[in-house]
């Protein structure tokens, strides 16, 4: 029974904890789109400009140190939103930069960017065409 | 109220992201990759748009959102130039985000010690 239930609770805890930070996350994210929304900047404008601020604070968390421990924490949390991508590009290209600038820094920085940019770039094109033939 | 939704939508998400990894084995890259690809055709068919409207950042900061920012600048590139749209909209829509990480990573790259682990 024990060895049953305890996956199950694992797994709801580490949802709560994604949950939680995921969604905090989020709430930064809307709480500096209103800002700028505020100050008279269009709606794409904002949206975009909260990517970055979210992707400069990972970026500095990541260059620190913390990001990884907010992971330990978070889980998907802290991956999902568009600061895991961030995180993704930056812990690499600090981890490799012993293997130079260019095959360490430079190719490292898209080990997991890199697939998520290919994918996009597909399912984009694939859009486009939908979007060109059907509609 | 927005913001609640942002919290709430933002986290339901991320439990999703959380799902796949304990119950499937999916590792994070292969779940970010499902994640952008699952918002850019949900968007190319006018759904997510819907969840943006409602959660707006909750929508639009998981990394659907940012399948979703891919979808929505290749149909505004393809009804303004047509098919040339098409190869040009994607990377046109996530050339901010992408250059602000790379250009920051790059110099937290410079400046940051490596920890020892492996990222």
């Amino acid at each position: 029974m024990v060895e049953q239930a305890s996956p199950g609770s694992k797994v709801a805890k580490n949802c709560l904890r994604a949950f939680l930070v995921g969604g905090a996350i989020c709430l930064v994210g809307q709480i500096f789109k209103n800002a700028l929304l505020a100050l008279g900047m269009a709606n794409d404008d904002a949206s975009l400009v909260t990517a970055c601020i979210l992707v400069v604070i990972a970026v500095l968390l990541t260059g620190v140190g913390l990001y990884s421990k907010l992971g330990k924490v978070a889980g998907a949390g802290s991956i999902v939103p568009i600061t895991g991508f961030a995180n993704a590009i930056t812990a690499p290209a600090i981890e490799y930069k012993k293997e130079g600038l260019v095959l360490g820094v430079g190719a490292k920085m898209f080990v997991i960017a890199g697939p998520v940019i290919v994918y996009g770039a597909m399912a984009s094109v694939l859009v486009g065409l939908f979007h060109y033939f059907l509609r | 109220m927005t913001l609640l939704w942002a919290f709430i939508v933002g986290g339901i998400i991320c439990v999703v992201g959380q799902l796949l990894i304990d119950l499937t084995k999916l590792t994070p890259a292969r779940i970010l990759v499902i994640f952008v690809v699952a918002g850019c055709l949900l968007s190319g068919i006018g759904w997510y748009q819907r969840l943006v409207d409602f959660a707006g950042a909750g929508a639009l900061v998981p990394l659907p959102g940012f399948g979703h920012i891919l979808a929505e600048g290749t149909k505004k590139a393809v009804s303004e130039r047509g098919l040339l749209g098409v190869i040009t909209g994607g990377f046109t829509a996530m050339a901010g985000g992408v250059t602000v990480a790379v250009v920051f990573g790059y110099l937290a790259a410079l400046v940051s010690k490596p920890s020892g682990e492996t990222p």
